[in-house]
C-alpha cells in the first residue's frame, strides 16, 4: 500500500494512501472538531465543521471528506476557522430545539459536546427553529426533525448500509430537511425498525420509543407479578456505561441490577436462545434429509424478519418458522411459567430487555399474541434499562453479583453466542452435528462463521449426511446479496447450494444492535462480540442440547422439538408486505399449521 | 393509468426526471400524486424515498394540486434588485392566496422560482410558458385580469 506523508500542525505522519485529512489528523494526536462524519460511515460532507487549512489552498478544506496528498501541511486551529466553525455552529444551535436537560442525547450528544468545547455563548444565538410535531407513527423508532441537524449519516446508514430506503432529504437549500417517502412518517414507510439511524445520529433527533414508563407502572403495581428476560448481547453492553472495561461480561450484575428494581422474577433470553437451537436445528436437520435444495433461514432478528417479508416475500417459505429467542419465552412466560408457579397468566407482566428496536415491532405483531394479549408485553433498548439504573440509583459496578431465578435461565455458551454475528449459525451447527451423528463436534469452534465480515460462507462437514453448505450476513445491504444468489439460483435450477443461511438485520449481530448505547460503532461491537465467545470458551456446557433446563422443559412440557405443542407455542408464520408503507399483503407462510 | 406515459421511456433510472414531467403535464392540476409516486417506482424499481427526494428537490414538481394557470415570480438577486418582492406581495394580495397555494377557484397557483435568464427585464415572471417581463404593480393587476376574463 502506498503511504503518504504529511504534517498536521507541524507533526509529522504517515499514513496510507486515501485516507481523509481528518483520519491522519487522528492520527497525528488531532481529533479535528466534526459534527456529520462518523468513522464507519462514507462522509457526507454536509456541516463544514470540520474546516481545515490546507498550505497552497485560498479556502479551508473539509478535513472529513479530503484526501491527503504527499508533502501537505495542514493547520487544524487558527483564529479564523475557530470563528468560521462558531459561525456555523451557531447557525446550527438557532435551528436547534435545544432541550438538553431532558433530551435522550443528554451527555452523549456530538452537537452538545461540540457547543460545549466551541464555547458557545446560548444567549447569543437567534431562535430561528419553526417547530415541526415529532414523528411518533412508529413501534420502535421516533423522530424528532427540531433536533436534527441534517447531518445525512441516518440517510446513509439506511440507504446505503441496510438498503432499506425509508430515509431520504427533502426540498433543499434552507428548506432542506430528512424526511420518508410522502411525509408519511416512520411507521408508515419500509422502515424495519433495525434502528441503526438511531446509534449514529449525533443529536437526539432519532431515538427508541421509550417504554420505560410502562414497565415503571408494573413494577410499582403490587397485583403484577413482572418477569424479565434479558438478551444475550445486553450483558456485554452495559459495563462500559459505568466506567468498566467495555466488553466486560455482567451477568451477576445484570441480573443484581434487576433484582433491586423490583422484577419479581428474573430469568434469561440465553435459556430460550438454547430452545431456539433446538427447534430451529431441528427444522435444519430435517430439511437437510429430506435434500429439499432449499435453505433454512433463521428467523431471530426482528428488523430482518420484516426486511425479508418486505423485499422478499418469495423466499419466506425458507425462514425458520422457530419463533425468536425474545417471543419463545414469552410465550412460555405466559404459559409453562404460570402453569409450574401456580399464577394466573393474567396477571403476569412479560418484559424483555433487547439490544433492539425492532423487538419492539416484534413484540407487538398480533400472530404473536394470546386472546389479544401480546405474549412478550414490553420490550425494553438497552439504553432505556441503563436509564432505569440510573434512575433508580443503582450503583452498577459495585453491585454484589446475583443468581437468575430457576426455570427459564440456564444457557450454555451457545446461547451466550447468539448476539454475535455468526453465534446462531455456530451454535446450531453444534446441535446439528450431534443431532445427525450422535456425537459432540470435536472442536465446537467453528471460526469461519466469527467475526464482522459483511458475509461469511462456510462447508461443514457432518458424517452420515456430508457436506453442509452455509452463508452469514450481518447488516440488511450483506443480506440482500445472499438473497440475491439464493432467490436467483433457486429462481433458474430450483434449488440453492446453502443448507443453513443465518442473518442479522445490524451489523456485528446484536451487539450492535439499534437499541445498543449511542455511538456504538464497528470498534465497540467487535469488542462486544469477543467478549461474549470468550464468555462461552469458559462455559462448562456449550451445546444448547446439553442445557439441563431444556432437557427438563422438553420432558415436563414441550415433549420433544418440533412436537405439536412445541409447534404450538415456539413456532410462527410469515407475512408478505408492500414496499411503501411495510403493511401486510397476505400471509405467506404457515397456512396450514396449527394457529 | 400511466402506462401510455411509461410506454415512451425505457424502465431506467436516468428517465426518472422525464417521466415525472411528463406525469405532472399530463395532470389536469399539473401536479404529481402520491399514487403516480408509487407506480413509478414499480415502473423504474427506484424507491419511494429517492423519487420523494427527486420531486421536493426540483422546484418545477409539486405534489399539490394546482391552479390552471402557474405563476412563477422570478425571485433571483436581479429581479429582487429591480423590487420583486413588491410584485410578489401583490400577487398575493390580488390572489388572496400565498405561496404554493392554489385559489379557491382553481384558476392560479404562486410560486417562487430561480432565475429564468430574462433579467434585462427584471422583474420577470412566468404564466404556465409565457414570460411576462418590466413588471409594475399595475401591470400584474392586468395580466391577472385578462386571463380571468379568458375564461
Ligand atoms: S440533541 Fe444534543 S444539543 Fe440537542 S437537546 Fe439533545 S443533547 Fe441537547
Ligand atoms: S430504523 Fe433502520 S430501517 Fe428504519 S429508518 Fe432507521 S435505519 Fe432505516
Ligand atoms: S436525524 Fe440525526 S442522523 Fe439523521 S440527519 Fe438528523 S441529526 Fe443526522
Ligand atoms: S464533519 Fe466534515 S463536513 Fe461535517
Amino acid at each position: 500500500m502506498k503511504m503518504i506523508n504529511l504534517t498536521i500542525n507541524n507533526v509529522p505522519v504517515e499514513v496510507p494512501e486515501g485516507t481523509t485529512l481528518i483520519q491522519a489528523a487522528l492520527k497525528a494526536g488531532f481529533k479535528v472538531p466534526s459534527l456529520c462524519w462518523h468513522p464507519d460511515l462514507a462522509p457526507t460532507a454536509a456541516c463544514g465543521i470540520c474546516v481545515c487549512d490546507v498550505e497552497g489552498y485560498p479556502v479551508p478544506k473539509r478535513a472529513c471528506a479530503t484526501p491527503v496528498t504527499e508533502g501537505m501541511k495542514v493547520n487544524t486551529n487558527s483564529r479564523e476557522l475557530r470563528e468560521l466553525r462558531k459561525t456555523i455552529l451557531e447557525l446550527v444551535l438557532a435551528n436547534h430545539d435545544v432541550k438538553c436537560p431532558t433530551c435522550v442525547a443528554n451527555g452523549k450528544c456530538e452537537l452538545q459536546q461540540l457547543a460545549y468545547t466551541m464555547d458557545i455563548d446560548m444567549e447569543k444565538v437567534p431562535k430561528l427553529l419553526e417547530m415541526k410535531p415529532i414523528d411518533y407513527s412508529s413501534p420502535s423508532i421516533v423522530r424528532d426533525t427540531n433536533k436534527c441537524i441534517n447531518c445525512g449519516r441516518c440517510i446513509t446508514v439506511c440507504n446505503d448500509i441496510q438498503t432499506v430506503y425509508a430515509l431520504t432529504f427533502a426540498d433543499r437549500g434552507f428548506e432542506a430537511h430528512v424526511d420518508t417517502a410522502m411525509s408519511w412518517g416512520i411507521g408508515n414507510s419500509a422502515c424495519v425498525n433495525c434502528g441503526q439511524c438511531t446509534v449514529y445520529c449525533p443529536t437526539g433527533a432519532l431515538r427508541e420509543k421509550d417504554d420505560t414508563d410502562k414497565v415503571w407502572d408494573a413494577l410499582l403495581d403490587p397485583t403484577k407479578h413482572v418477569v424479565v428476560q434479558e438478551a444475550p448481547s445486553i450483558r456485554a453492553s452495559l459495563g462500559d456505561e459505568f466506567g468498566m472495561d467495555m466488553g466486560t461480561v455482567t451477568p451477576g450484575k445484570m441480573y443484581a441490577a434487576l433484582r433491586a428494581l423490583g422484577f419479581d422474577s428474573v430469568m434469561d433470553t440465553n435459556f430460550t436462545a438454547d430452545l431456539t437451537i433446538m427447534e430451529e436445528g431441528t427444522e435444519c436437520v430435517e430439511n437437510l434429509k429430506k435434500h429439499t435444495g432449499k435453505p433454512v433461514i433463521t428467523s431471530c432478528s426482528p428488523g430482518w424478519v420484516k426486511f425479508v417479508e418486505t423485499y422478499y416475500p418469495d423466499l419466506t417459505p425458507y425462514v425458520s418458522t422457530a419463533k425468536s429467542p425474545m417471543s419463545m419465552f414469552g410465550a412460555l412466560s405466559k404459559t409453562y411459567y404460570p402453569e409450574v408457579h401456580g399464577l394466573d397468566p393474567k396477571d403476569i407482566v412479560s418484559v424483555a430487555i433487547m439490544p433492539c428496536t425492532a423487538k419492539k415491532f416484534e413484540a407487538q405483531r398480533p400472530e404473536l399474541a394470546r386472546d389479544g394479549v401480546p405474549d412478550t408485553d414490553i420490550v425494553l433498548t438497552t439504553r432505556e434499562f441503563l436509564r432505569m439504573i440510573h434512575e433508580a440509583g443503582i450503583d452498577f459496578q459495585n453491585i454484589k453479583e446475583a443468581k437468575p431465578d430457576e426455570g427459564m435461565s440456564f444457557y450454555t455458551g451457545a446461547g451466550t453466542i447468539f448476539g454475535a454475528t455468526g453465534g446462531v449459525m455456530e451454535a446450531a451447527i453444534r446441535s446439528a452435528y450431534f443431532l445427525v451423528t450422535g456425537q459432540d463436534l470435536e472442536n465446537p469452534n467453528i471460526e469461519a462463521v466469527r467475526g464482522l465480515k459483511g458475509v461469511k460462507e462456510a462447508v461443514i462437514t457432518i458424517p452420515g449426511f456430508g457436506d453442509v453448505k452455509v452463508a452469514v450476513a450481518n447488516g440488511l445491504g450483506n443480506a440482500r446479496k445472499v438473497m440475491d444468489k439464493i432467490q436467483q439460483q433457486i429462481n433458474e435450477t430450483g434449488s440453492t447450494e446453502y443448507h443453513f443461511v443465518e442473518i442479522m438485520a445490524c451489523p456485528g449481530g446484536c451487539v450492535g444492535g439499534g437499541g445498543q448505547p449511542f455511538g456504538n460503532g464497528i470498534a465497540q461491537r467487535a469488542r462486544r462480540g469477543e467478549a461474549l465467545y470468550k464468555e462461552d470458551a469458559n462455559m462448562d456446557f456449550r451445546c444448547s442440547h446439553h442445557n439441563p433446563e431444556i432437557t427438563k422443559i422438553y420432558a415436563d412440557y414441550l415433549e420433544k422439538p418440533g412436537s405439536h405443542k412445541a409447534h404450538e407455542l415456539l413456532h410462527t408464520y410469515y407475512f408478505g408486505r408492500d414496499k411503501f408503507k411495510g403493511q401486510v399483503e397476505k400471509q405467506t407462510t404457515g397456512l396450514d399449521s396449527h394457529h | 393509468m400511466y402506462q401510455e406515459i411509461f410506454k415512451k421511456y425505457e424502465p431506467t433510472k436516468d428517465n426518472l426526471i422525464y417521466i415525472l414531467h411528463d406525469i405532472q403535464d399530463n395532470h389536469p392540476q399539473q401536479y404529481i400524486t402520491e399514487e403516480a409516486v408509487l407506480s413509478v417506482s414499480k415502473y423504474l424499481n427506484v424507491p419511494i424515498n429517492h423519487i420523494y427526494g427527486v420531486i421536493t428537490f426540483y422546484g418545477m414538481f409539486s405534489m399539490k394540486a394546482r391552479g390552471k394557470n402557474i405563476i412563477r415570480l422570478c425571485e433571483s438577486p436581479p429581479c429582487y434588485l429591480k423590487g420583486c418582492d413588491n410584485i410578489y406581495r401583490k400577487l398575493k394580495e390580488e390572489l388572496n392566496i400565498k405561496q404554493n397555494e392554489t385559489t379557491e377557484d382553481g384558476l392560479f397557483t404562486l410560486e417562487l422560482c430561480a432565475c429564468l435568464g430574462v433579467c434585462g427585464n427584471a422583474p420577470v415572471m412566468m404564466i404556465n410558458n409565457d414570460i411576462y417581463g418590466d413588471l409594475t404593480e399595475e401591470k400584474v393587476v392586468k395580466i391577472i385580469k385578462d386571463i380571468k376574463g379568458e375564461k
